[in-house]
């Protein structure tokens, strides 16, 4: 018998590869202890008075922003919360459309959690009591794929039911701005 | 210079070439004859030789070891599994850890051990028992190993990675669909199939083609050894069986990709679909793994009987109809999903018929061990634990033929003792037994017989106190793919048991490797034909010279060696200073035709490589398809470049 | 077919030598039509198969012994290893007609006993609509009059000896029924409705698992059956229709708020409240299930608590969330919770 493996750089290369792990396929699936809620504190403007500097976005955003469980159990959640009454299925209705660039209350991952849990005026109710927050992060890494913002490798490309928008995965990122500032 | 005088010239040089020609036969034989042989043949020294090869045996060597090394890693994963399933409410393997390992599992076990290695040994053996000088396509046999490879590796980093398939190694939609299995493991899973499946193509027409043209002459159809027919049918249920899972892999990755909606039943689409493709594609896929052992055990038991099969065309007819009856069983799998009862009958009566030539080839084993004189050798004792085995699995099998009770044990532990006794008792230890028998061939040493008898005997019982308890665990109501399974149920005994056995299975494989290694070194020195056999591998050297044959035999029974005194006839008049091979009639084996054969070469590892990065590319975006297949293109063309743009000397294919 | 099927129930249990628990999730049962016809179909098909396994052997066992005699084997060395005995010959087409009409036999049986199954399951007189969700199981009790239909969760009560009728859909993958105890699976399939008629025969409860694999919880997947008298089962309906009693005690009432108006009730119902989703179980009549979240873990209140406390830790992955209760609010929900009779 000939031909012996490269054992050693087999055996390298694989230990490097088992200590390196995907965060878009870790599953979360428990919040944070009582008390922590989303921040009440972020802002949805992008104008301070005086100039003074935008807070450090917040640590939860990298955990859910491209996380592929986090968004299709942000699927899940859309249709049984009825999030679908209002917003149909991001083309809007009695709500504002999800699945454009227009955003009233910002577009981050943590505004659109502050919006899910605050409620907005002219409709959005309050999730605060209702929800979680790791259900309201999850929420809100569904609604920023249905503009296409993630990455394409952690958005479900469609749901099992009837098409109602461009697969996500084909979705073209429209860079989110708010609606009443001419630019972020 | 004018027309005439150009057409002369070019007759001259081509007659200088000619005679340049050398040619073996009465005046280049013996000694001499072998070492311009080798000096034709071998590949050149060092790394890039030993990615450029395209010898047959070392292309089957790769293969062997890379199955066998799969085999390993996928046994690890179910002793992990046992270790988590020998107590109730266990808790130390997390939901979907185990998920993972049982996907792994059996994806691993399924694509990249148990075909691998059949069609591995075949590359190995084939040419040799053919008595010819390499297979068909050489170059495709090394392009097929690559891609296997590449595609082991691609499920396993992935694996090692934490984003390994998580849906079972035959992942039903809509659980393996974009909802609800987010990110990629899913479609690493479908494309490692694709790897996996363009390999066993491809090799499938090396074999077909070689089986079929490159035969020694005499070798009729009805003088070719079984395990020729047994490759013969098993390649060409490859060819019909893969492009089912092909298409259906492929809808998976396009509807998990671009949102396509095959498995959409909201669009019109059906989740029994997958169902349908997979199965058209699995269940010839089990025959695909079982056709080559039953080759196996004609070869052992010959050998071992000291006498040919009884009843050969009995036996050629009952693997080609096994063959052509595989592929229509599959609805058997889907007996719990509600199609028409009406329906399901025809699938009940198929699936007791393939029963029948499968019970005719056992009677000829048996028929074969009473006419003759058993030695039980390692080999034999495994063909003998793949009877008592085997035949269990079959008959459970009949079992779940049946609608009535299918709908009891389908998708419970019952399924899994039905399997793994079919899968082990009738592939893996006819396997075990003929790695042992071809071991002297291949590597020029005989392995340990005493620790291959310990060996034997481990496996054997280990696996029934594996497995057999699991026949209880499925009528006591365990389901399949369930990370644990409550206390008070009457499952901890059995459980528990499969357990114990499980270690000793692992450990009889682990000996099985230590003999295989250690006799690499410590072995007795293996003469040509240590057991007596019949078969042409056995007249060559062991291991066989990179030319398998100084000159091509003629067969004139379908035991060559036994049935002929002395040296075999040969043919005589095949180049040596050029790799060249002859090739026959497909039924009568009359020589046809002189092929040259081709040399070492970098492009199927290179378009191998080129083809993984395309696949591999496409899980993440499509536009990887029209750019990922430009390099493999370019690849292809640089491969198939002619070679010869003068004319040849003599009226040659090139 | 209608062998008495005692005795070869029986024979097998006591063959297998555990009768000390009890079989609630087995097919070694007689508690069901189906399950009788499979255990009186599995004992016909043991017993041909062990007859063609036994066979199999002795002729294996035979030509190992034979060898002993020398001299008489066709083999190489004595140069008759053309030759075989012609008897082999028709050994060969006797064992090929003994398989083959083995096969038919067996055929005609398994398609008798599926016949048989369903005339006895042919005139189902109750309606029972299941939906399968990853990882619990959505009960209707259908009615005619619409003002009598239940909506339960993960436990089935049947009258027994009428024959019911279970139609079952699924809201997301492929899971699959199945009470081994009474009868044979079925899948249920998103975007087709299949369905199971079975026969209850023998009052007593019994354990379902889903047995196709569903997703990250399909391990903990299971339903309770419990086969009633049939004066029993219509009191279990009369009593599943009444509303959920509003609670007198202090810390009761303290959890009636939380669960009708909180987290709880952005997916539960508990009918007579302000509750009404339908996203998770329905909790009318919660507490007088036998099991919590699809089998997971007895009723009783000390496993509520710690369902109610932590669901990720004992079933992770399933869509409860771990709301994180203060301990006062979670005494108080748990208090509530058994009050739901």
């Amino acid at each position: 018998m000939s031909s012996r493996f490269p054992a050693n750089a087999l055996l390298i290369g694989l230990a490097a590869a088992a200590l390196l792990s995907c965060d878009r396929e870790e599953r979360h699936s428990r919040s944070k202890p009582v008390g922590e809620t989303v921040p009440a504190a972020t802002s949805p403007d992008t104008i301070w008075p005086g100039g003074t500097m935008p807070q450090a976005p917040d640590p939860r955003a990298k955990v859910y922003d491209n996380n592929a469980p986090a968004i299709s159990e942000g699927q899940f959640l859309y249709t049984r919360m009825n999030c679908v009454g209002c917003h149909s299925h991001g083309g809007g209705g009695m709500g504002p459309a999800l699945i454009d660039d227009e955003w009233r209350y910002g577009g981050r991952i943590d505004q659109i959690a502050s919006s899910i849990a605050e409620g907005r005026p002219n409709g959005m109710p309050s999730w605060r009591s209702k929800l979680t927050d790791d259900q309201i992060w999850k929420l809100a890494a569904y609604v920023r794929s249905m503009s296409g913002q993630p990455s394409k490798d952690a958005v479900n490309s469609r749901s099992e039911s009837m098409s109602a928008t461009t697969p996500a995965t084909l979705m073209r990122r429209a860079p989110a701005h708010t609606s009443d500032t001419p630019d972020q | 210079m004018n027309e005439m005088t150009r057409v002369r010239k070019e007759d001259e040089r081509l007659a200088r070439e000619r005679r340049k020609i050398v040619r073996d036969g009465p005046k280049l034989t013996g000694a001499e004859l072998d070492a311009r042989l080798e000096r034709t043949w071998r590949r050149p020294p060092g790394i890039l030789g030993w990615l450029a090869t395209v010898d047959h045996k070392e292309i089957g060597r790769r293969y062997i070891v890379t199955a066998l090394l799969f085999l390993a890693a996928g046994g690890v994963l179910a002793l992990l599994m046992r270790i988590q399933l020998a107590r109730p409410d266990s808790n130390l393997i997390s939901a979907q850890r185990y998920n993972e390992l049982f996907t792994m599992h059996g994806s691993t076990m399924m694509f990249l051990f148990a075909v691998p290695v059949m069609e591995g040994v075949a590359v190995y053996i084939i040419p040799l028992m053919l008595g010819t000088r390499s297979t068909a396509f050489p170059r495709l046999n090394a392009f097929s190993y690559y891609m296997y490879l590449f595609g082991g590796l691609l499920l396993w980093a992935a694996f090692m990675l934490n984003i390994g398939p998580d849906v079972g190694w035959f992942a039903y939609t809509p659980l393996s669909g974009p909802q609800f299995s987010p990110g990629k493991r899913a479609d690493i899973w479908a494309q490692m199939i694709t790897f996996t499946e363009v390999s066993a193509l491809a090799a499938a027409v090396v074999l077909i083609c070689t089986i079929l043209k490159a035969r020694a002459p005499g070798m009729t159809l009805a003088r070719m050894p079984l395990f020729a027919w047994a490759m013969l049918v098993q390649a060409v249920m490859i060819i019909f069986a893969m492009p089912a899972i092909a298409l259906c892999s492929g809808m998976l990755i396009s509807d998990r990709l671009i949102g396509t909606n095959f498995y959409n039943a909201s669009e019109h689409g059906d989740a029994l679909l997958w169902q349908h493709l997979f199965w058209f594609f699995g269940h010839p896929e089990v025959y695909i793994i079982f056709l080559p052992a039953t080759g196996f055990v004609s070869v052992i038991t010959e050998t071992f009987c000291r006498r040919p099969i009884f009843a050969y065309p009995v036996v050629v007819l009952a693997l080609v109809s096994t063959g052509i009856l595989a592929f229509g069983l599959w609805v058997h799998h889907m007996f719990a999903t509600g199609l028409p009862r009406v329906g399901y009958g025809f699938y009940t009566a198929a699936s007791m018929t393939v029963a029948i030539p499968t019970g005719l080839q056992i009677f000829c084993w048996l028929a074969t061990m009473w006419e003759g004189r058993p030695r039980f050798d390692v080999p034999m004792l495994y063909v003998v634990g793949f009877i008592v085995t085997f035949v269990i699995g079959g008959l459970t099998g009949v079992i779940i033929a049946s609608v009535p009770l299918d709908l009891q044990l389908h998708d419970t532990y019952f399924i899994v003792a039905h399997f793994h006794y079919v899968l082990i008792g009738g592939a893996v230890f006819p396997l075990l037994g003929i790695l042992t028998y071809w071991y002297p061939k291949i590597t020029g040493r005989m392995m340990s017989e005493t620790l291959g008898k310990i060996g034997f005997w481990l496996i054997f019982l280990g696996f029934q106190l594996t497995f057999f308890p699991m026949h209880f665990s499925g009528l006591l109501g365990m389901p399949r793919r369930v990370y644990t399974y409550p206390a008070g149920l009457g499952l901890e005994l059995p459980n528990l048991l499969s357990s114990i056995g499980a270690f000793i299975v692992a450990a009889a494989v682990a000996l099985f490797v230590v003999n295989g290694l250690m006799s690499l070194y410590r072995g007795a020195l293996a003469p040509p034909n240590p057991w007596g056999a019949a078969s042409l591998e056995w007249a060559t050297a062991s291991p066989p010279p990179p030319y398998n044959f100084p000159h091509v035999p003629i067969v004139e029974s379908r035991s060559p060696l036994w049935d002929h005194d002395g040296e075999l006839p040969v043919v005589t008049g095949l180049r040596v200073d050029e790799k060249e091979t002859l090739l026959t009639t497909v039924v009568a084996a009359t020589p046809d035709m002189r092929e040259p054969v081709p040399y070492p070469s970098l492009w199927p590892l290179i378009a191998s490589v080129a083809t993984a990065i395309f696949f591999i590319s496409s899980i993440f975006s499509p536009w990887a398809v029209p750019v990922g297949v430009i390099p493999c293109a370019i690849a292809l063309i640089a491969w198939f470049w002619p070679k010869e743009l003068k004319r040849n000397p003599e009226p040659v294919i090139t | 077919m209608r062998i008495r099927a005692g005795a070869p129930i029986l024979a097998v249990s006591v063959l297998l030598g555990g009768c000390t628990y009890q079989h609630y999730q087995s097919t070694f049962s007689d508690a069901a039509v189906e399950v009788r016809q499979f255990n009186i179909l599995f004992v016909i098909f043991l017993v041909i198969c062990t007859i063609m396994y036994v066979l199999v052997l002795a002729f294996l066992v035979a030509g190992i012994v034979r060898r002993r005699r020398a001299g008489i084997a066709n083999v190489i060395e004595d140069g008759r290893h053309h030759q075989s005995d012609p008897l082999m010959r028709t050994g060969l087409v006797v064992w090929g007609a003994l398989v083959g009409t083995g096969l038919i036999g067996l055929a005609i049986a398994s398609f008798s006993a599926d016949r048989s199954m369903a005339s006895a399951a042919s005139r189902p007189r109750l309606s029972i609509t299941l939906t399968a969700n990853q990882w619990w199981w959505d009960i209707t009790y259908n009615s005619a009059d619409s003002s009598k239909t239940i909506r339960t969760a993960n436990e089935l009560h049947l009258p027994v000896g009428v024959p019911v009728r279970i139609l079952l859909n699924s809201n997301d993958v492929i899971h699959s029924f199945w009470v081994p105890s009474l009868a044979g699976k079925q899948d249920l399939i998103p975007g087709r409705q299949n369905d199971i008629t079975l026969v209850p025969q023998k009052v007593g409860v019994y354990r379902g698992q889903c047995a196709e694999y569903c997703g990250a919880q399909h391990a903990k997947m299971a339903l309770v059956v419990d086969v009633d008298s049939y004066g029993d089962f219509l009191g279990w309906w009369e009593h599943q229709l009444q509303p959920a009693p509003t609670p007198a005690a202090p810390l009761a009432k303290m959890g009636y708020t939380y669960v009708t108006a909180g987290p709880c009730s952005a997916c539960h119902a508990v009918s007579g409240t302000p509750a009404s989703a339908i996203v998770g179980p329905d909790l009318t009549h919660f507490a007088s299930r036998r099991s919590i979240a699809a089998g997971v873990m007895p009723m009783s209140e000390g496993n509520l608590y710690g369902w109610v406390a932590d669901p990720q830790s004992l079933k992770p992955g399933n869509h409860m969330p771990t709301i994180g209760l203060e301990p006062d609010q979670l005494h108080a929900v748990v208090a509530y919770l058994e009050t739901l009779k």
